[in-house]
This record gives structure tokens, sequence and C-alpha cells, in this order.
């Protein structure tokens, strides 16, 4: 790690040990570790994030000694869990619901990133680590969605799956790889059991450099000022931050029991307590709620580019609006990191996030009349920020000052002593 | 041996033979490993056993229509009236948003005719029997319109509800998003009330 060790063994056996394996060294280094004294709360859902991962590995391995995955049996065995496990309504309804407080969360933390430009250099393998560890994610939660073989899983696995068959020449044989026979069927859930047990372990492998990553460049903050002096801009990860992001992961809890014991159907779609039918398409399907803005994108092009037929053309954008986030260190020409210094691009940001959740309400809208030239507006927008917003303002705004340091920025003038409070975060 | 390693003339030694031969012998190794790894996600035995189906078609009366499941899809066979079959025919081949056939009994690029949608593999066009694959073009839904009641769009065949795209009576796809005819299967018919997909 970035910072000289603190460690110093204590016992005689911690010394013996360190000589051998300096696993205590490295626990205790990472809780020293020099963190900015500025973070607000936007970053403590690093932390919950963690949680939200060690809290879907445990109840889905709970899941996993009671569920079947048949095609005949997989949904029975399911009610089984809800109806005669114990506490197997709370695994379920803990797993499923904490999906959704995972995306929440990585949503917001996603956001945090872009405002503070911590993709920025020197961070920028950092950000695409989350970048790959959010597709990673999305493939989990998607394949974990077809499980309980409800209508919804059925016809959504059925869509999504559908997707790769607008790649031009291969695509037909891809989508028969997935779905190892000509329709979703049970070597299509077979393998996607397989697969939603094994993802949350890259996950946590992904998590694990990703952490080690910022452990290196240190922690962006709020100001975007890199620390220069670390006894005066930063204090110990442990207490400061343990403690911060401790208060902040009960709160998320708070949030999280209101839905698993007040309305845990809320999030999800009455469609999946219907079991799958290859015969019968449900009136409308509607992916999971975080999927929603991707699923507006792709429907957003209804019209033909040239040789790209609109097929082809929805799901090149869809991919690429995730995939854009892979370039966007590159993208983004300015220096300045924090958007508090950037006026001009703090408005566009903010009509970034209206866009991002304007998309999610039209994609649980059907594909018709109004809500499709909405999608395509915002659509356009989504695509317009990075490649030309972020590429441009760069060039062209007047940042304001920035502050000399840290110590300076959390300060009300350099005059006062005393460091009373860390200025609060703007709304998103 | 230093002087037979270097050679002054440039000329590949022996050991930088080895070690070509030996990365192009790991390279082959790792496909020859890779390649079952990837094929066992294909279709198994057991699931290509189950390709063909016999229908007997003689319970199906004028203007009716059954849906089957043929290889864990729906294939919907359509009796069709007289006036299904004319209003199939007098479509322009002009006004098609995709002009081939898709019928997978008929080899080359052929023009979505009616007549070419009710091809089977042996004989002459049977224009009274239409089967299709009945998975929308788009995303695989399943296009409403065969049983009766159901809504079948504004060219009377079938409507996908999912996105909104619309069939016409030879299964062509008219209006919508959907980028191509519903697919002809292979289909012969055993007798004249006897067919078989696949």
């Amino acid at each position: 790690m970035s910072h000289p060790s603190t460690y110093n063994p204590g016992s005689g056996f911690e010394k013996w040990l360190d000589r051998r394996l300096p696993i205590v060294r490295m626990g205790s280094d990472f809780m020293d570790f020099p963190t900015p004294k500025n973070l607000n709360y936007w970053w403590t859902f690093g932390g919950i994030l963690t949680v939200c991962l060690v809290i879907q590995i445990i109840t889905g391995v709970v899941l996993a000694m009671h569920y079947t995955p048949h095609v005949d049996m997989a949904f029975a065995s399911v009610e089984h869990i809800m109806r005669d496990v114990n506490y197997g309504w709370l695994m379920r309804y803990v797993h499923t619901n904490g999906a959704s407080m995972f995306f929440i969360a990585v949503y917001i933390h996603m956001f945090r990133g872009l405002y503070y430009g911590s993709y920025k250099e020197p961070r920028e393998v950092v950000w695409i680590l989350g970048v790959v560890i959010f597709l990673l994610m999305m493939a989990t939660a998607f394949m974990g969605y077809v499980l309980p073989w409800g209508q919804m899983s059925y016809w959504g696995a059925t869509v999504i799956t559908n997707l790769f068959s607008a790649i031009p020449l291969i695509g037909d044989d891809i989508r028969t790889l997935l779905w190892g026979g000509f329709s979703v069927d049970n070597p299509t859930l077979n393998r996607f059991y397989s697969l939603h047990y094994l993802l949350p372990f890259a996950i946590f492998g992904v998590v694990a450099i990703h952490i080690w990553g910022f452990h290196t460049s240190g922690n962006n903050n709020p100001s975007g000022v890199e620390v220069k002096d670390i006894k005066k801009d930063t204090v110990p990860f442990h207490p400061y931050y343990t403690v911060k992001d401790g208060f902040a992961i009960v709160v998320f809890f708070i949030l999280f029991a209101a839905f698993v014991f007040f309305n845990p159907n809320g999030l999800g779609h009455p469609d999946n307590y219907i079991e799958a039918n290859p015969l019968s398409t449900p009136a409308s399907i509607v992916p999971e709620w975080y999927f929603l803005p991707f699923y507006a994108i792709l429907r957003a092009i209804t019209f033909d580019i040239g040789p790209i037929s609109s097929k082809l053309g929805g799901v090149i954008a869809m991919f690429s609006s995730i995939l854009v986030l892979f370039v966007l260190p590159w993208l983004d020409t300015s220096k300045v990191r924090s958007m508090r210094f950037r006026p001009v691009a703090r408005m566009w940001f903010i009509i970034f996030v209206v866009a991002c959740l304007a998309l999610g309400w039209l994609g649980g809208k059907p594909a018709e009349g109004i809500y499709v030239m909405w999608a395509q507006i915002f659509t356009a927008y989504y695509f317009g920020f990075f490649l030309i917003i972020l590429p441009l303002l760069g060039l062209m705004e007047t940042p304001k000052q920035l502050p000399r340091s840290i110590a300076e920025s959390v300060l009300k003038s350099p005059n006062t002593a005393a460091p009373d409070h860390v200025a609060p975060a703007p709304a998103e | 041996m230093t002087t037979s390693d270097i050679q002054e003339d440039g000329e590949p030694t022996r050991r930088d033979f080895i070690h070509i031969f030996g990365a192009v012998t790991a390279v082959a190794g790792a496909g020859a490993v890779v390649w079952p790894l990837v094929s066992q996600m294909n279709p198994d035995a057991s699931v290509l056993a189950l390709s063909t189906k016999e229908i007997d078609l003689s319970s199906i009366s004028v203007g009716q229509a059954i849906k089957v499941m043929w290889q864990g899809k729906p294939v919907f066979i359509r009796h069709r009236t007289a006036a299904e079959i004319e209003e199939a025919n007098a479509t322009p081949l002009g006004a098609l948003k995709d002009s081939a056939a898709r019928n997978e009994n008929l080899a080359g690029s052929i023009d979505a005719t009616d007549d070419a949608r009710v091809t089977p593999a042996n004989g002459e066009a049977r224009p009274e029997w239409l089967v299709l694959v009945g998975v929308c073009t788009h995303l695989g839904c399943i296009p409403l319109g065969t049983a009766s009641g159901e809504n079948r769009g504004d060219y009377n065949g079938w409507f996908c509800p999912c996105h909104g795209s619309h069939y016409d009576t030879s299964g062509r796809i008219r209006k919508g998003p959907a980028p191509e005819n519903l697919l002809v299967p292979p289909y012969e018919f055993l007798s004249d009330s006897l067919v078989k997909i696949g």
C-alpha cells in the first residue's frame, strides 16, 4: 500500500507471525490508511456496497440449500422456501430486496464518482474496475431473476438472450450457445444457476483490486485536490471512517428493512408469481427497475441507421451506454476534478442525473407515442453528455479558484483555526 | 554452447525454434481444452432428439389455428379461409417490410409471395395451411392472434404485444420493430392430414 507501515507487533507471537505471514500488519495498515479528512456522506456508499455484497452472498448460499434448478420444480421450490423453510421468507426477501438495495447504492456511488471526478488521473484504473464490477452485477442480477422461473423470469430471459441474435453472422449461434437448446429451457436455467452462484465471487475479487487501486492512488475527496500533507489533510481510516461508514450503514439498513418487512414485493413484478409458460407472453415485459434506463435506451432506437437495423441499433446503443463509461477518463478534458469548482459542468451534470431518472421512468412505460420521443431525447442527452459536453467543456469553461489544500478547503478562512465542520455536499 | 545460440546472420537458432515450438504447442493445447468447455453449452443429444414432431391436422376447421410445441418454441398452424388467402395474395411485394420468404423449405433468395410462404419441403404450395414458428422476430415474444378472440393486429394476422409488431395473414411483418417475417419452419406433408415439423 502507498503509505509507510505504522504497525508495531505488540506480542511475541505477533513478532513471530510478522516475519512469516504479515497478515496482521496488512489489516492494521488497512485500518490506519490515511484518508482525506473532508469525505462527506456520499463517500460512505463504498462501505455500504461491501455490506450489500456480503449480505447477498450469505443469503444466496442459504437459498441455494433449498432451491431446485429444474424447470418443473424451480417455481415450486421457491414457494417451498417461502412457506416451509424456517425463516425462508426472510432469507428470500432479504436477497431479492438486497439486489435492489445493491443497485440503489451502486448508482449513488457512480453519480458520486461522476460529480467529484473520481475517474480522473490517477484513478482511471479504479474507475474502470468499478465499471467491470457494475457489468458483473448486472449479469448476476439478470441471471438471478431468471431462477424463480416465473413469467417475468422466463420472458425477461427470452428478450435479453434474443438481443444477442442481433449480432450479424454469428448472432444466432451465440444465442443457441447461451440457451443450450432452441429456446430458453432447462439447460438455460441450469447454467444461469451455476453462473449466478459463481459471479458474486468474481465480483468479490474485482472489489479487492478496486480497493487496492485507490489505496495506491489515495482516495479522491469532495474538493478534488490531492493530499499534500498527510498530517494536515488526512485522518486514519479507523476510527474516523469506520464510525462514519458504520453510521451510514445503519441508516441504510433502516431503508432496507422498511422494504423487507413492510413492502417486500414493492420493487418486483406481480407476474413473476405466475409460473413460466412458454406459450403465453405477458401483456408487457418489464425488467427489474434497475435495468429500466438501459431498457429505455434499447427501445429508443426505432429507426434504421444505414445498414444497421433498428434492432441491432438498439442493442448497440444499450451496450454503448455502459461501455462509454470505460473511456470516460479520456473523454473529460478538464483537469479540475470536483464539480464544486465547475459551475457550468455542474449544471450539465444535474441535467444528466435528471435524464437518467427520466429514462428509468420511460423504460417502464409502453414503447409507443410520446414515450418513445422522450426516450430518444434523453438517450441523445445521455450520449451527448459524455461525447460532446464533457470533452468540450474542459476546453471552454473557467473553473472557480481551487483551494490550495484539503485542510484549507475545510476551514472557513485560512485564519480560522477551528475545523468546526466539513462542507456539506451539494445536492445531486 | 554460446556460439551456437547466437548466429551472426540473424537466422533463428535451435533455441528460438524450441521456444516457438513450445509456445505453439501450449496454444494448441489450450485450444483443445477450451473447445469442449464451450461446446458443452450447445444443445445436447437429448435436446436434439426432440427436433421433429408430427401433427394431425384433421381436427382443425377452416378459420381455426392451433399452437404446438416444437423445439421448445410454439408453432402456429392456421387453416386459412379463402378471404385470408386472397388478402395475402393481394398484397404487393413493395408493401412488405421484409421481402424475403423466410421459408426453410426453399433454398436461395425467394420473394415473400404468399405461395412462397406456404410451400412445404415436399410438393406444391398448400395455401390453406400456414405453418409458422410463433416467435416474434424482434425479441422473441409470442404474438397474439392464434386463439380466437385475440388481437390479430392491423393486418388480420398476428400482433406482438411486447413491442407492437403487426403480422399479416401470411405471417409477414407489416408494421412495428420486428425486422423479419415470421419464420416458416421445415415441414412436410406425410398425408393430406398429417404434417411433420422439423
